[in-house]
């Protein structure tokens, strides 16, 4: 028997990376924005997503992709809105992967303008996984508190906007926007800010045009 | 994080590579691990642990070495390697830079037993 030295230097996350790359160019040759929504369970992910999809069904084409540990409840929560929703029930994954993703494309009507993916409400494990997205949004509600930038530094590096959400609850807890953008743009000077009350329905039109843009961006690119 | 799951991924890869080389047994992996990747070496260890039994590599040792976190400034263009994240450029100060290393994880090498 005799010892032999293998030099691999293959990245673990490579295959995801890889499917990731696809669906991306995929979504992008066919004019679809593609925008993952993560952050900890509780911080209003569907509760905008059923803002957007209140102002973006009646010009047509979206569609959302739900991810949770168990329940069609999201989904369902998106339907009830009038807008097509798939349900992925990881069974106990803390994060999606590409791979969920690609497996439930081919249902989705090619013809859509934007795709929006709600993670599974975990502020850490999901920035590891990109999923095909064009736009990944990072979201932190007033409760959680405004020092969790540099608690979570990944979900706040690999993001592209940061939205806060639940401003309604400004007055009644102690969490600061500003404090929080600030810890939030020295770890990542590129995040574009946004405020949002999903209950007053407030900041969400500011939200849909920049997607727009993005998805203009993306044509123009294309 | 979700250690389990890389670990997968991770024996994937090696199950591939020892019957490429036709290994009898797979003795030692070497993983690099960046400070930004959010694995914890700790996590890997137990899930390695776990995973290893009745593979090719049940006896497998698993060695997880650091990789250091490297910045080049948008500004200044210095390059920077420190080993824990840092959130500016130490030569101007600018918070404009591009992390050239420190998210990633990878499997580095293999030790195998052949014939």
């Amino acid at each position: 028997m005799t010892k032999k030295d293998v030099i691999v230097r293959e990245d673990l996350l490579g295959t995801n990376k890889q499917i990731a790359a696809e669906i991306r160019e995929a979504l992008g040759k066919r004019g679809i924005l593609g925008v993952n929504f993560l952050s900890s369970p509780g911080a209003g992910k569907t509760s905008l997503l059923e803002r957007i999809s209140e102002r973006l069904r009646g010009e047509g084409r979206i569609a959302v992709i739900e991810g949770d540990i168990e329940t069609e409840r999201d989904a369902e929560r998106i339907r009830a809105k009038g807008v097509p929703a798939w349900q992925i029930t990881t069974g106990g994954a803390c994060h999606l992967e590409a791979k969920m993703i690609a497996k439930v494309l081919p249902e989705i009507d090619p013809a859509i303008d934007f795709l929006f993916i709600e993670n599974v409400g975990n502020l850490v494990c999901p920035a590891g996984y990109e999923l095909g997205e064009h736009v990944r949004c990072v979201l932190l509600s007033a409760p959680e508190g405004d020092d969790k930038p540099k608690k979570y530094p990944k979900a706040f590096t690999t993001s592209d906007v940061l939205i806060l959400t639940k401003s309604d609850l400004y007055p009644h807890v102690p969490f600061d926007p500003d404090r929080a953008a600030k810890e939030a743009l020295e770890l990542n000077p590129r995040l574009k800010v946004f405020i949002t009350s999903a209950v007053r329905d407030e900041g969400i039109d500011a939200l849909i045009a920049f997607f727009r843009e993005s998805r203009a961006a993306l044509i123009r690119h294309a | 994080m979700h250690e389990l799951s890389l670990i997968a991924s991770l024996f994937e890869i090696v199950v591939e590579k020892a019957s490429e080389h036709k290994a009898r047994e797979v003795t030692l992996v070497t993983i690099k691990v960046g400070p930004l990747s959010g694995v914890v070496p700790e996590l890997l260890e137990s899930a390695f642990e776990m995973y290893k039994k009745e593979t090719i590599a049940g006896r497998a040792r698993l060695v997880v070495e650091p990789l250091p976190f490297i910045i080049r400034c948008r500004a200044c263009a210095a390059e920077t390697s420190r080993d824990n994240p840092i959130s500016a450029c130490p030569a101007c100060g600018s918070a404009d830079f591009v992390i050239v290393q420190g998210t990633e994880v990878y499997l580095d090498k293999l030790e195998l037993e052949t014939d």
